[in-house]
């Protein structure tokens, strides 16, 4: 039952914050604070609770992919909900989960923490609107009905399109409407084609299913499944976001308040990644693996197209937002490599994606707030003014780039050897878009903070609430830099079990490799800086 | 016809009793407080006889009429939509200048003529149902007489509705030339034919009868008037038709042309495919450039109308329990939405305007929270019954495998998002100046409450709902 505490707590928080929002703004804040610390700290105390069930030996039954995946749980639960269209109420836990969880619920602690002076205006109706966010991703991750996923995936939609249309920047209503028919046009035909497997699996077996676990292996001729795959790589594609599905995300990011940025650049676009892991290439193994040229070079241009567009951003969180695109194209990169090394260097670029940019999201929004501009042209020499600041900057700009010794390094290393495996070509291209990285990191430190003092007039540097929420990531992106290992042994079964469940017919994307998956050289885009 | 038979008849008779007593009633004290009470107290008693009804084991009461499961479930379906909208009424009446008690007697026919559509087997309770309540809403829309539009918007519907009782009636007359029956039961054979079969004769008089039909439900090409009456009307007149007479004739097409018995490829099925493809385009695309919030619902009952003929055409088992629950689902929201519209409004003028909306949320939050909940609703958000409909509709579209149709339906209903977003947006822009000055009401607000409660908690656990629906259905097939 613990697994539905998950949902719970924050989904029960929400209309608290809302209430006591509308007689003391500050009962708000803190009612949401306890909604998110509350099921990180129960995650927290599952995971050194069954520390020994995550790490023990992982006996993998041979041709049994649900076995598989079963056998890594921590908790779940499995009760009936729509009988009539054999949908049930079916969550599960295992460590892949685990970490997304823990990823969810301390971005949305720190949501809520970076808005603590930000918000002035509906505070109640801001923190109900960003718990249920925060419920319905947990839900995500822990569906394993895929009736369920559909429905937690459209149901935060909702309340992230109200943070990013009523308390967001400038253009905001244009960002949310954007935002949130890409992603319904893309949900959709993900229900299409969730549908459509639904009654291939029931016409086949006679038994009518949305349970993932039964509609692991569902036969189907070659051009269904690859209909059926398109339409899920749509939806996730667009999530992460892969190149050409991508325009929605800098304006979405670029005008949601602070809060909205880091829950939408932390968690938001993973569950793009996660969806492709857990029910993408499990699903139609076969099928993906024939796409996955066509993904790979989607992963080079992403890579490298938004390292150019980040670089010739003036805007700041246009160009954070930008830098995201480009590091999601390592994920999709390593998620088609669909090797353990490429799959475990997924999962770290997650988190410590989420960690760094989630960190320079929030310092733009603290730098936003006292300056009241995002305009780097309007920046300059600020490390004397605010050195804090600046050094904080320039720690993430360095993780960004993939500074040794940090997360991110770990991260896209791993994701580049186990491409190298796969196709050198990718590996190289996508090592090329680490360089661009550097350039705008250090492009975006030197502009702002740097230099001479020319704009601005004295603002406060970090305050103690702000340095905490900074010396935390920081120590995490470090710890994850040095010593990634918990990390990898939590994920290293689940990963292991998904990679089964998808290698249970012949010819499916296992670890081969040399073989030479054909990318172009002449992967980048036209429209540079 | 026995005595025993009135007994089953009970429910047409309660509310025809309902709508005298009402009149009487009106003639010797005219009180607005005691028509709003005898008329709720009337549907009341018409709720229970369903009951009586149900329970007589004879339910067919002369050729003419059928009380089945699905007739009493529509009924009861029409009862309860109507107590709403008479709850509805009381506040918008108070503001206006008219005597406001024969609104409730023309709402009670009304409905009588709906639960007489919801029951028939054969042409002439059809037509006769179809006129009670056509003849309802030409008062009914027309009732503020004192506003231009809303006569104007009756006018239009007299001669629309007039003319397509004519088709109507041409129809079932080539109808009955060829087959010789008026039975509802025995059109299912003819409905696969093709013209060179010979069937020319009674094929053209089917499909003047769905173009009849199809005038009340408003789908393309007969949908022009819908906009219109709706924005003429008042509103909580216009929830009326957006709702009970779409209802009732859903119900009659379900059991005059059973989903069971449409061929694909036959030529009925092949027009109602394409004004579903059609309806479903122009609702959702003519809705984005509209900037008044009725007109708005208007096309988007078109667009909803067009998803139940998708699901009306899926042949398959699911096709009438998706039907039957899509239109609950887009009842319940669309009663609620046309309820803010009326909570609203003033007795100057309908809020009509998006502008009326603007910065609603800090005034009403929760009728903001209604509003928001059945507009997602109409949308298709999950942890609302919308959801849950449409997802039967694509269920059953999938299963009859008409993968155009279920394209057509995904895409239009993302275009869809967008109208109903900016209405949704609208309320939470703060707005400058003064605030909307309109009373508070109990009845309107237990109503609407009501409502939520109903979208939101079968949003969340629909089985119940589903199982309902599937007895009903049942008796169908």
């Amino acid at each position: 039952m613990i697994v539905v505490w998950y949902i719970v707590l924050p989904a029960l928080a929400a209309p608290l914050a809302w209430l006591g929002g509308r007689a003391r703004p500050a009962l708000a804040r803190w009612i949401a604070l306890a909604g998110t610390a509350a099921p990180l700290a129960l995650l927290v105390w599952q995971w050194a609770a069954k520390a020994d069930v995550l790490t023990s030996a992982f006996a993998a039954p041979a041709a049994d992919p649900a076995g598989a995946l079963r056998g890594v749980w921590l908790a779940h639960v499995q009760v009936d909900w729509i009988p009539q269209l054999g949908i049930t109420f079916f969550l599960a836990e295992d460590g892949l989960t685990l970490i997304m969880l823990a990823l969810t619920f301390a971005l949305g602690l720190l949501a809520v923490l970076c808005s603590w002076r930000g918000i002035t205006e509906r505070v109640g109706f801001f923190h109900f609107v960003l718990l249920w966010t925060v419920a319905g991703l947990a839900g995500v991750f822990l569906s394993f009905d895929l009736f369920l996923f559909y429905f937690f995936f459209e149901m935060m939609l909702v309340p992230m399109y109200f943070v990013i249309a009523v308390w967001g920047h400038e253009r905001r209503v244009y960002a949310a409407v954007k935002f949130f028919i890409f992603t319904q046009v893309s949900g959709l035909l993900t229900l299409v084609a969730i549908v459509a497997l639904y009654f291939i699996h029931g016409r086949a077996t006679g038994d009518y299913t949305f349970d993932y676990l039964k509609l692991l292996g569902t036969p189907m001729s070659t051009a269904t499944a690859t209909w059926l795959m398109l339409g899920f790589f749509v939806a996730f594609a667009v999530k992460l976001p892969v190149v050409p599905l991508h325009t929605w995300l800098p304006d979405a990011h670029t005008e949601a308040p602070t809060a909205g940025s880091v829950i939408l650049a932390g968690v938001l676009i993973k569950v793009g990644a996660y969806g492709m892991l857990r029910f993408m290439i499990p699903l139609f193994p076969q099928a993906s693996f024939d796409f996955r040229t066509v993904a790979m070079v989607l992963g080079v241009v992403g890579i490298i197209y938004g390292a150019l567009m980040a670089y010739g951003q003036r805007d700041l969180k246009r160009l954070v937002a930008y830098t995201s695109v480009s590091h999601m194209g390592f994920v999709l990169l390593g998620i088609f490599a669909w090797n353990t090394l490429a799959l475990q260097g997924v999962v770290l670029q997650l988190v410590c994606h989420a960690l760094s940019t989630g960190a320079l999201f929030i310092l733009v929004g603290a730098l936003q707030d006292r300056i009241h501009t995002r305009d780097l042209d309007q920046m300059g020499g600020l490390w004397q003014v605010a050195p804090r600041m600046g050094g904080t900057a320039t720690f993430f700009a360095l993780a960004s780039l993939g500074l040794p010794g940090l997360g991110n390094f770990v991260a896209e290393f791993l994701i580049l050897v186990g491409t190298w495996q796969v196709s050198r070509w990718a590996a190289v291209l996508g090592a090329v878009g680490l360089v661009f990285a550097t350039v705008y990191a250090l492009w975006f430190v030197q502009r702002a903070f740097q230099g001479a003092e020319t704009h601005q007039s004295r603002f406060a540097d970090l305050g103690r609430r702000e340095t905490g929420m900074f010396a935390a990531l920081i120590a995490g992106l470090l710890l994850l830099g040095f010593y990634p290992q918990p990390l990898i042994a939590t994920t290293r079964h689940p990963v292991e079990a998904l990679q089964l469940a998808a290698t249970t017919r012949p010819a499916t994307p296992a670890t081969q490799p040399g073989s030479s998956a054909a990318i172009p050289t002449t992967a980048a885009p036209e429209d540079g800086p | 016809m026995t005595a025993g038979d009135l007994l089953t008849l009970a429910p047409l008779i309660a509310l025809a009793l309902s709508a005298v007593v009402v009149m009487l009633a009106a003639a010797f004290a005219r009180s607005h407080a005691l028509a709003l009470t005898l008329t709720v107290l009337g549907l009341g008693i018409t709720l229970g006889t369903l009951f009586v009804s149900a329970g007589r084991e004879s339910h067919q009461v002369t050729p003419l009429l059928v009380f089945d499961d699905f007739a009493l479930f529509v009924i009861g379906l029409i009862v309860v939509a109507t107590t709403v909208v008479a709850l509805l009424s009381w506040g918008y009446l108070q503001q206006g200048r008219v005597d406001p008690e024969e609104h409730y007697v023309l709402l009670l026919t009304a409905t009588l003529g709906a639960a007489t559509l919801a029951a028939s087997t054969q042409f002439a309770t059809l037509f006769l149902g179809l006129e009670i309540l056509s003849v309802s809403l030409y008062a009914l829309i027309a009732y503020p007489l004192a506003r231009e539009e809303s006569v104007e918007a009756a006018v239009k519907y007299l001669v629309l509705a007039g003319a397509t009782s004519a088709f109507l009636v041409f129809g079932m007359a080539l109808v009955y030339a060829q087959t010789g029956t008026m039975v509802l039961a025995s059109l299912a054979p003819f409905l696969s034919l093709t013209p060179p079969d010979g069937g020319a004769l009674v094929v053209t008089g089917l499909l003047l009868i769905l173009g009849g039909l199809g005038f009340k439900l408003a789908v393309v090409p007969l949908h022009m008037w819908t906009p219109d009456i709706y924005q003429g009307a008042p509103a909580p007149v216009s929830a009326f038709v957006a709702t009970v007479s779409k209802g009732a004739v859903v119900a009659l097409l379900l059991r005059a042309f059973p989903p069971a018995s449409l061929e694909k490829g036959s030529a009925v099925f092949l027009v109602l495919a394409l004004v579903a493809i059609a309806s479903m385009l122009a609702g959702n695309l003519l809705a984005l450039r509209q900037d008044n919030v009725k007109r708005i619902l208007a096309y988007s009952s078109i667009a909803n109308m067009g998803y139940v003929l998708v699901a009306f055409l899926a042949t398959g088992e699911g096709a009438s329990v998706a039907v039957t629950l899509f239109l609950v689902a887009y009842a319940a929201a669309s009663l609620a939405a046309f309820g803010v519209v009326t909570v609203l409004s003033t007795g100057v003028r309908d809020a009509e305007r998006l502008d009326d909306y603007r910065g609603l949320a800090a005034n009403r939050p929760w009728l903001t929270a209604v509003m928001t909940v059945s507009l997602f609703s109409l949308a298709g958000i999950p942890l609302t019954l919308g959801f849950v409909g449409k997802f039967f509709v694509v269920t059953a579209g999938a299963g009859a495998a008409m993968w155009s149709l279920v394209i057509v339906l995904v895409l239009t209903s993302t275009i869809g998002l967008y109208y109903y977003t900016r209405i949704i947006v609208v309320m939470f822009v703060p707005r400058a100046g003064h605030e909307v000055a309109t009373e508070r009401r109990a009845p309107a607000g237990i109503a609407l409450a009501a409502l939520t409660v109903f979208v939101l908690a079968f949003g969340v656990y629909p089985a119940p709902l589903i199982r309902l629906v599937e007895w009903a259905v049942a008796t169908l097939d």
